[in-house]
């Protein structure tokens, strides 16, 4: 793909540029200023250096302890989703009927998590899940275990985890489905002559070509999870204790519950700069990904 | 060939636990509270509009709907019309900084909202948009502007650059070719742009909750409300969500084949 050099082309790009750069560099300026000052309120400000800086990666501070439990908390669970959802996800999309009506009607049904708001996604777990009136808890606690996601940690653990099930397992799915179609048939055919298993037209055909999908599919969950904040806020309210707060709810509550600003403001920055450099690997893997898809469409 | 064993139970089972906490939600919304709250019933034995009635014809909450809706469609036509010649111009064309750019874009769409929920509502609050649908039609636009523009950016490069060559031969301006040459060929891409949009600024919560307080509050920060009220209205908390899912439900018929490449920012 050759492109020509043109740099008029920036006139085209000018609105982006200022849409995006009001709502990004400008707030930011903000945060980057608050980081470095102290308030008692009365709109007056202490300049405090890098002081956020060094309590915030300090365990033994108030600040720092609650930082790194909720970014360990969120790390957790990250690895649990990934290590349920993707190979979920990829059987599912190995399931996927192969032609006919079914394949819309499953589509769609796999869709429709996607796209429910995030709130209500929580209302919906925070129904299903309560032993006196939903379904889920009614069932298991008339089985005999003791669930409830309000008081018991682990209990709130898996609600959180199995509602991220729920919510995003689809998309991996449909991921991994629209790389499963990329397949020549001829692939298949080949196989079959050869006198593949199964498992050998997974291993060898499959999987690799499912690589750059997947590899996608695990970096947007990874982002995702790692900021989620309007689910498990409604289900669980970042409780029992903090036993569910992620980095995003221990932020919220921080800048929005106790209005300290300059706290919010450094935990807002280092927390942005692990979501940048996670994205510019997920960048390099995307605009690969885009340079290989011509020979893809070409050997279809 | 390429299945496993087994499949249809796997699809099936799968599929019954995406539906069955829907259907949960739904099942709710039709009874009344007493029902809710004193017996288990796996489907309403009274059935009941009531919760629904009192929706439509409560202004508190049905204004909700219509700021939701009003912020959402904003968004939507600044993001599609901004981001329609930027995608071209990433496309076809390299410049000082494209990449970056673009790079920049893709790390606004993947920022946490909970960082920027505070300096919004200052920035938003000191130009006067506070409590206004622009406010948070803006403020949406920090990650939808960069999908729409890395969503049609893989829709412009699908089209081959010898129809920009031939309308520019046969005397097209710019402007014009753009309008009557390559929006009809990308409509379908613009589409589904707008469907990402839509749907990513309708399902957030976190800044819209933030930028609003009473004359733009959206349906779900009402809905939050209820739920931390005490002495719960199951059945219209239940009513409400059914009817927050129906616009998604109802429009992703038309970009089911379209949806992984939707979420994926354009690159499957």
């Amino acid at each position: 793909m050759d492109k020509t050099v043109n740099q008029r082309a920036w006139f085209l790009v000018l609105p982006v540029f200022l849409v995006v750069a009001f709502s990004a560099i400008l707030p930011l300026m903000t945060v980057v200023n608050y980081s470095m000052q102290d308030t008692f309120g009365n709109n007056q400000f202490f300049w405090n250096g890098v002081g956020w800086f060094k309590e915030l990666l300090d365990p033994s501070t108030d600040l720092g302890g609650r930082f790194l439990a909720s970014l360990g908390r969120n790390l957790l669970f990250s690895a649990i989703i990934l290590a349920i959802e993707v190979p979920l996800g990829i059987v599912v999309a190995l399931s996927m009927p192969r032609q006919g009506w079914t394949v819309a009607a499953c589509l769609v049904i796999l869709a429709l998590p996607l796209l429910i708001p995030w709130n209500v996604v929580g209302t919906i777990w925070q129904i299903f899940g309560r032993p006196d009136i939903g379904l889920l808890g009614y069932t298991l606690n008339g089985l005999g275990m003791d669930y409830n996601y309000v008081s018991n940690e682990f209990d709130a653990w898996a609600t959180v985890v199995v509602m991220d099930v729920w919510h995003w397992t689809s998309l991996v799915a449909l991921l991994c489905y629209a790389g499963l179609k990329s397949i020549p048939d001829a692939y298949y055919q080949a196989a079959q002559i050869d006198g593949a298993s199964r498992w050998a037209v997974f291993k060898a055909i499959q999987l690799p070509k499912m690589n750059r999908v997947l590899l996608i599919a695990v970096l947007l969950r990874f982002m995702d999870s790692f900021m989620i904040y309007t689910e498990p806020f409604v289900v669980t309210g970042g409780g029992p204790g903090n036993s569910t707060t992620f980095v995003s709810i221990e932020l919220v509550k921080i800048a929005l519950g106790q209005f300290d600003l300059g706290k919010a403001a450094a935990l807002s920055l280092v927390y942005n700069l692990i979501i940048l450099i996670v994205c510019w690997i997920f960048y390099t893997v995307m605009t690969n990904a885009g340079a290989e898809r011509p020979v893809k469409q070409g050997a279809a | 060939m390429h299945s496993i064993p087994g499949r249809r139970l796997i699809i099936s089972l799968f599929l019954i636990f995406l539906l069955l906490p829907i259907y949960w939600l739904v099942n709710m919304s039709f009874k009344t509270n007493s029902e809710i709250v004193t017996t288990m019933t796996l489907w309403p034995h009274q059935p009941t509009l009531e919760n629904y009635r009192r929706i439509f014809t409560d202004e508190s909450w049905y204004s909700g709907y219509i700021n939701s809706l009003t912020y959402v469609l904003i968004n939507t036509v600044i993001s599609i019309s901004v981001a329609l010649p930027a995608a071209y111009a990433f496309s076809r064309y390299r410049f000082l900084g494209d990449k970056h750019l673009f790079f920049w874009l893709l790390s606004n769409r993947m920022a946490p909202a909970a960082v920027f929920a505070l300096p919004f509502f200052n920035l938003y609050s000191a130009i006067n948009l506070f409590d206004t649908p622009w406010a948070v039609a803006l403020a949406h636009c920090i990650f939808n502007v960069p999908l729409a523009v890395w969503i049609l950016e893989g829709f412009v490069s699908g089209v081959p650059r010898e129809i920009d060559e031939t309308a520019f031969l046969d005397g097209y301006s710019f402007p014009r070719f753009f309008v009557k040459i390559l929006v009809p060929l990308i409509a379908s891409g613009i589409g589904v742009a707008a469907f990402f949009c839509f749907m990513f600024s309708w399902v957030e919560l976190l800044l819209a909750r933030t930028l609003t307080s009473v004359n733009a509050k959206p349906i779900s920060a009402i809905m939050t409300r209820t739920v931390s009220a005490s002495g719960m209205d199951w059945g219209l908390l239940a009513a409400a969500g059914v009817l927050t899912i129906i616009p998604g439900a109802l429009v992703i018929w038309f970009v089911r084949n379209y949806i992984a490449r939707g979420f994926a920012l354009g690159r499957v």
